[in-house]
């Protein structure tokens, strides 16, 4: 079987009308491959909040073409991509939004709920995830009985129970102390290493610096591109970024 | 690629294309239902809150409509039990203003008509009654004494509860037969014999009590003695100026024409002729008159309950926007974000609809069997409280539900 790019950009254009238009995205272009763990790294108001919510297409560009497992998102309705956010795009925000009265295993369960999965599968696959975050033991725990990195680690558990081609971080260390974000960033590496395709946006060139591939982002361009080799290989060995 | 081995959805997505779309996300009822009751399980106390309007206007609601039912079952056996066919022939004023006189021959002439079955009069006249002589005579007690014809209880639907009524040989006597609240009020409840009244100077015999009559409640505070003991010992002149006569039920219309020339054959303008329980059922109706401002009330109360369920889900959804983005996110569409919000509009009126119907059954069967009224709910009652409930909560709930489907997925997610 040959498996496409997972998440693919084509001169992806956002504009938001406001006096002057504020161009959020300019022509933005890249590729990532099944596997992948990606920093896209930038200073505030770069774009890169605009990018990750075009990519996980809870908004769409105004110009250029976003691909996402081969599905065009621009042939697809709203409950097309719906269920397209469901089944292949997993989401990690920096402010977890956990729903503080369920239990973390339920928490983690709802990354399942609008698969139409039923609720003893959504259970079963919750606990399996919770586990491969290390958090087995706080399954019944609700949110507020957890620390910050608990918290996190619920969430990136509800993004990967649902197995999604691709896992779009936004900040995820933002709302943590440095020791407890290297936690969180560790987890990423070894669910990345079991096969997860990650993609993490942060604003810290440190901790781009520890992804295998860095796009840096600027006034809504793409700057740098570490991993683009030539062949559209993906090159996991190449630290340095093109330009810095 | 080694990674699909551990990414089974991811490939069935894949293998599926480009043939068909992805799935379409879906969301089981069972779990709609669970997210829907979200906000109910979380704010407790503001979810009581908000229901309560509605519970307020549904148990007012189902309270009225249970206790009129009640009460106009109860009204309904009374008049079918105290019969519709009685007439009541009464004194009216002349041209001049002046109270008219009913001619003495009236109750034989009334009793001639065909369809008739039964005739009893009643003459007031001006005595006053005590229950002994040393009560001072300006102590009026607000009793009136009337002469009355021996059928009198049977005519007007009462009876004798103590003692016993007026017959041929008591009719000529000081004898008295007290009307329930004459009785009350003279301090009488039972009947001893030798027992005395003082009546319009003399010492009249108390032969007995008569229950409440429900079509001449004017007898019920009456003093009565026979007409002939009346003319003899209170100088009272003859003349009725009340007839009660009972009329073939088929007929109690024609009967009504022709009583007043039948009465006064010389000034029939001069008689008043009227139907006692149709005037009952005019009281059953303006009661429903009173029900109807009460339902209004209710109607009012439901508003305001609406207003309440309405301004507590637009709270709502401005406070639970990172979860709209959060779930929008996981997969959820439009569609499913407005069910939810919707469906726990309707789902909190209806837990207040639920508590109104409990509170408008218990306020009705308290106050119906306090009155020994059997306890109706009509069936329109509580399904109209439930159904109520449901149409407010799906009305309250559009506008916020609509808003919180309309919220774009990243505006929502960017606040905090
Ligand atoms: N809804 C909007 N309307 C108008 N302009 C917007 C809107 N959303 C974002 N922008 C603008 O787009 C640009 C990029 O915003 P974005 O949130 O993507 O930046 P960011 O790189 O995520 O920044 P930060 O690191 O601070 O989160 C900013 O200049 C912002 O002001
Ligand atoms: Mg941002």
């Amino acid at each position: 079987m040959t498996a496409g790019p997972v998440l693919e950009l084509d001169a992806v254009t956002k504009r938001y009308p406001a006096q002057p238009p504020v161009i959020a995205l300019d022509e933005v272009s890249f590729e990532v491959a099944r596997g992948e763990l990606v920093a896209i790294v930038g200073p505030s108001g770069s774009g890169k909040s605009t990018l990750l919510h075009v990519m996980g297409t809870l908004d769409r560009p105004s110009e250029g073409t976003v691909r996402i497992s081969g599905f065009d998102v621009s042939q697809l309705n709203d409950r097309e991509l719906a269920g397209l956010r469901a089944t292949e795009i997993g989401f990690i925000f920096q402010q977890f939004f956990l729903a503080e009265h369920a239990s973390a295993l339920e928490n983690v369960g709802d990354g399942l709920l609008y698969t139409g999965a039923p609720a003893a599968v959504r259970h079963a696959a919750a606990a399996e995830a919770l586990d491969s975050v290390g958090l087995a033991q706080r399954a019944r725990f609700r949110p507020p009985q957890l620390s910050g990195g608990e918290r996190q680690r619920v969430a990136i558990a509800r993004a990967l129970v649902g197995h999604p081609a691709i896992i779009l971080a936004d900040e995820p260390t933002g709302n943590l102390d440095s020791a407890t974000g290297k936690t969180i960033l560790d987890l990423l590496d070894e669910l990345n290493r079991a096969g997860a395709t990650i993609l993490v946006i942060t604003h810290d060139h440190e901790i781009a610096d520890r992804m295998p591939r860095q796009v840096e982002l600027r006034d809504g361009r793409i700057v740098a591109d570490s991993g683009v080799a030539p062949s559209g290989q993906m090159m996991r060995a190449a630290r340095e970024p093109l330009v810095r | 690629m080694s990674a699909s081995d551990d990414h089974p959805a991811a490939v069935a997505a894949l293998t599926a294309h480009p043939n068909g779309g992805p799935a379409v996300g879906h969301l089981r009822s069972a779990d709609m239902l669970r997210i829907a009751s979200i906000g109910l399980r979380t704010r407790r106390v503001r979810a009581a809150l908000s229901a309560l309007g509605i519970a307020i206007g549904v148990a007012a609601i189902v309270a009225v409509l249970g206790l009129s039912a009640s009460s106009s079952a109860n009204l309904l056996t009374e008049i079918s039990r105290l019969g519709t066919n009685l007439l009541e022939v009464t004194n009216g004023q002349t041209l001049f203003g002046q109270t008219a006189e009913l001619p003495e021959a009236a109750p034989a002439m009334i009793r001639r008509i065909g369809p008739v079955e039964s005739v009893a009069s009643t003459g007031s006249t001006s005595a006053s009654v005590y229950r002994s002589r040393l009560i001072p005579a300006i102590n009026t007690n607000g009793l009136s004494v009337d002469a009355a014809s021996t059928g009198l209880p049977g005519v007007v639907g009462s009876h004798v509860i103590a003692g016993s009524y007026l017959n041929a040989a008591t009719e000529t006597e000081p004898v008295a037969v007290l009307g329930w609240q004459a009785a009350q009020l003279l301090g009488i409840d039972r009947i001893y014999p030798g027992e005395r009244i003082w009546l319009g100077g003399t010492w009249f015999y108390v032969a007995g009590i008569l229950s409440a009559a429900t079509l001449a409640p004017e007898i019920d505070s009456s003093v009565l003695v026979g007409f002939t003991a009346a003319e003899r010992y209170l100088g009272f002149d003859g003349h009725p100026t009340t007839i009660y006569l009972r009329a073939q039920n088929n007929a109690v219309n024609a009967v009504h024409n022709v009583l007043a020339a039948t009465a006064d054959p010389e000034t029939p303008s001069n008689v008043d002729v009227s139907n006692p329980s149709a005037a009952l059922q005019a009281r059953a109706d303006a009661q429903s008159a009173l029900n109807g401002l009460f339902l209004g009330l209710g109607a009012v109360s439901l508003l305001v309950g609406a207003v309440g369920v309405a301004n507590i889900m637009v709270i709502s959804v401005l406070e639970r926007r990172s979860e709209i983005g959060l779930r929008r996110a996981l997969g959820a569409t439009r569609g499913h974000i407005r069910a939810q919000f919707l469906s726990e509009a309707v789902l909190l009126s209806l837990v207040g609809g639920a508590v109104g119907i409990g509170l408008g059954v218990i306020a009705t069967a308290i106050y119906a069997s306090a009155k020994h009224e059997p306890v109706v709910i009509p069936a329109s009652a509580w399904a109209g409280g439930l159904g109520a409930a449901i149409a407010i909560g799906a009305i309250a709930g559009l506008l916020p539900a609509l808003r919180a489907a309309r919220l774009s997925p990243t505006d929502a997610l960017r606040t905090v």
